[in-house]
């Protein structure tokens, strides 16, 4: 009694100078101070203060997942569509480890992310305490910067060094581990939201080098054969609009990888497709052919280049990136250009707009000559008439009726390459998979997230029957925050993708590629309080998936029975060069294939 | 090739396992490593050889720049530099070595710190080589156990690694 009227007394007295709060209430308040919508977490017990603070609050709405991995997802999912930082917090020990393969996914796509953990009380770290683990350790590898909060007084600033730091420069990941000691209720000091925080030792490149800059427009206005290859740090940097002025001014094709995707409007005449292992034809063909290559946001990955020794021969390399570490770390580049991607391509408009010289015409149009017949070869094609349903075809009819409007998140495997290459994707943010960490099970989640974001669109998550058992208890997050989003489930009773590669490299042996066990969807849809729908014949897909995003307010799981024996083509087979392509083969479609 | 890279990085827990974790999942090489508070209690110095061919360590010298905690970093090899590195030798002796020992000891501008009846502790600071070249003139039977610090450097001239 003494203490609580001191500690009233103590505040009237602070009053006017700052508010005092516990290491739970900073937190929050923090956190609303940052203007954080939404937090993705599970309670536990070294998290108990920090779950109070929020129970008497409501600015800060707290969605309660299934399984912690399932938060840094629905985190990632928000944080991919809307650009904002998505938050997470979970508890110590169990909690932790379970966020870590999220934590990694946003930390290989450079997503923006702020996991708060709960940590075991100060006096005890290192004893093996219960529910213990060395979180900031264990993350270390997998995230842009981590703290250990020691002093309540430090909370709001680490918190704010923790957004500035995972939203600026090339995002990431950070985590904020904090004791339990920290959110104790009793301890309660003055309080002030630093509305700016500088660091000594973090100082993220904005403007790119104007000689280099220069020297790159040069290089542009010369080049016959040119490819503009964009990546991920296009949709980070907010930088599509640029991008699109920069590729029109210039009249050259554009590729996008699969990170990419919407950077440029794919249904542009001068889009020629994703890059890559699963490429179109006629962006490898033209990648490998090509005089000059101009990289934006992009950092090179293998399943980009294929291998390496044979990547674009008679190219010189143009590499715009923020990162400078991205620069020639695998591929040695001729003009490097640390900086925001949106500034230095305003900087390279205003000169190419001033420049005297002009592209190559006459080149350029010998050059798409050479382009349009490689897309004649039409690599995307696939069996129009099969009896069974085409994985490629379900995707196709997913487009028409979202009218290419939809935000789709995709799981990792072959339904994941299926997506990337036949929705047609204009705008950037609305394709949302894990394209670096490759992680099964992101797909659900992450639809979540972007349906709390944007609650009036449609979120379509792409899936397979073995990625979606991964995540698939988020179905419950799903009702309970009535997030109505439409799963097309493309079944094909295969890991699809371990597949493939089991056909193509290990003669046919399918090691445990299956699973005997597949669950009724349509049944488990609805013991989650669902929709659930099948489709098992072509001609119903139309309208399945018509019916499934007619219902508005209902989250639909469309299980659709594919043709099993399907294969992602074109595809650039491990060590080999981007003109070294296995197409589907034109004739004998593998409609009524027996897989051995 | 060899390199020195001389770091300054924020005197926090964990600073240094974020460099040494780098390291080893990159699969870069560590020869050898040191670290110390400097003037400034809120920076560590930290010196570290590496080798490797010029692309691996332009990917290093960038990988450590993005650490957060990294505040400065120089490739002291890049520029004329000076190189130390402190040893410690116990060696065994015999009325017969001592002598010898001694004046090896003066000759290498070592000092001898310890003496016992049946062993000596020499002190020596300089290049790298210099210490190999001293371990390597003694008789290694009678080597009980050599500490070394790892070469520590600073650039010459007047420009430096600080704020």
């Amino acid at each position: 009694m003494e203490t609580d009227r001191l500690d009233t007394y103590r505040q009237n007295m602070f009053i006017e100078v700052s508010v005092e709060l516990s290491g739970a209430q900073i937190l929050v308040q923090s956190l609303k101070d940052e203007g954080v919508e939404y937090i993705f977490g599970y309670p536990g017990g070294a998290v108990l203060h920090l779950y109070d603070a929020i129970f008497q609050q409501d600015a800060v709405k707290h969605i309660l997942v299934r399984h912690e991995q399932g938060a840094t997802h629905a985190a990632d999912g928000y944080a991919r569509a809307t650009g904002k930082p998505g938050v997470v917090l979970v508890t110590s020990g169990p909690g932790a480890t379970n966020a870590v393969t999220g934590i990694a996914t946003a930390y290989m796509d450079s997503i923006p992310m702020v996991i708060i953990s709960g940590q075991v009380p100060s006096p005890v770290i290192g004893s093996d305490a219960f529910q213990e683990v060395d979180m900031v350790g264990i993350t270390r590898p997998c995230v842009k910067h981590n703290f250990l909060v020691k002093d309540v007084t430090k909370l709001a600033e680490t918190v704010k060094k923790a957004f500035y730091v995972a939203t600026t420069g090339r995002p990431g990941p950070v985590v904020v581990d904090i004791p339990k000691d920290i959110t104790d209720p009793h301890i309660k000091v003055p309080y002030k939201y630093p509305k700016k925080v500088s660091m000594r030792s973090y100082h993220p490149a904005v403007n790119g080098d104007k000689e280099q800059i220069k020297k790159a427009v040069e290089l542009l206005l010369a080049a016959q054969k040119p490819v503009i290859y964009s990546g991920g740090g296009v949709v980070l940097g907010e930088a599509s609009k640029e991008l699109t002025e920069f590729s029109q001014l210039l009249g050259f094709p554009v590729t996008n990888t699969l990170m990419g995707l919407g950077d440029y409007p794919a249904t542009d005449k001068q889009f020629i497709g994703m890059l890559g292992m699963h490429g179109t034809y006629e962006a490898n063909m033209a990648m490998h052919e090509s005089d000059l290559i101009i990289a934006l946001g992009a950092r090179f990955d293998d399943r980009v280049t294929g291998k390496l020794d044979l990547f674009c021969p008679y190219a010189k390399i143009i590499h715009i990136d923020i990162d400078p570490a991205s620069i020639s770390k695998t591929v040695k580049v001729d003009v490097p250009i640390v900086g925001e991607v949106k500034n230095v391509l305003e900087q390279m408009i205003d000169l190419l707009k001033d420049h005297k010289a002009k592209p190559q015409k006459k080149a350029l149009e010998a050059w798409w000559r050479q382009i349009d017949q490689w897309r004649s070869l039409q690599c995307l094609e696939f069996d129009r008439e099969s009896t069974l349903i085409k994985p490629q075809f379900v995707i196709e009819q997913l487009y028409a009726v979202t009218k290419g409007d939809a935000y789709v998140t995709s799981d990792v495997g072959q339904h994941q390459m299926w997506a990337a290459q036949y929705y047609k994707f204009d705008k950037p943010r609305r394709w949302i998979n894990s394209g670096g960490l490759g992680t099964m099970g992101f797909g659900l989640p992450a639809a979540i997230g972007v349906k709390l974001a944007f609650p009036d669109a449609d979120v379509a998550c792409v899936t397979g029957e073995a990625s979606i058992q991964m995540c698939i208890q988020e179905l419950s997050t799903a009702l309970q925050y009535k997030t109505p989003i439409k799963i097309i489930n493309l079944n094909n009773r295969y890991m699809g993708m371990v597949r493939q590669w089991q056909e193509f490299s290990y003669e046919s042996r399918y090691s445990h590629s299956y699973m005997d066990t597949i669950p009724e969807f349509v049944k488990l849809a609805e013991a989650y309080g669902h929709v659930g729908m099948r489709v098992e014949r072509p001609e119903d897909v139309r309208e399945v998936l018509e019916a499934a995003f007619a219902l508005k307010d209902r989250t639909v799981f469309v299980d659709i029975i594919t043709d099993r024996t399907e294969n992602v083509y074109p595809m650039i087979e491990a060590g080999k060069g981007h003109h070294d392509m296995k197409l589907r083969v034109a004739t004998g479609t593998s409609t009524d294939r027996e897989l051995a | 090739m060899r390199h020195i890279i001389s770091i300054l990085i924020e005197n926090e827990a964990g600073a240094l396992s974020r460099v040494a974790g780098l390291f080893s999942a990159r699969g870069y090489n560590i020869e050898s490593l040191n670290v110390a508070i400097t003037e400034d209690p809120s920076l560590s110095r930290m010196t570290l050889v590496t080798r490797g061919n010029e692309q691996i360590v332009e990917q290093i010298v960038k990988q450590l720049n993005k650490l957060i905690d990294v505040v400065k970093l120089v490739d002291l090899a890049e520029s004329p530099h000076i190189e130390r590195e402190l040893m410690m030798v116990k060696i065994k002796t015999t009325s017969h070595t001592r002598t010898e020992i001694r004046s090896l000891t003066e000759i290498f501008r070592g000092k001898v710190l310890d003496v016992t009846a049946t062993t000596y502790v020499v002190e020596m600071t300089g290049p790298s080589e210099k210490l190999d070249a001293f371990v390597a003139a003694i008789d290694p039977d009678t080597i009980i156990e050599v500490v070394r610090s790892g070469p520590t450097g600073i650039s010459r001239g007047e420009n430096g690694l600080c704020l």
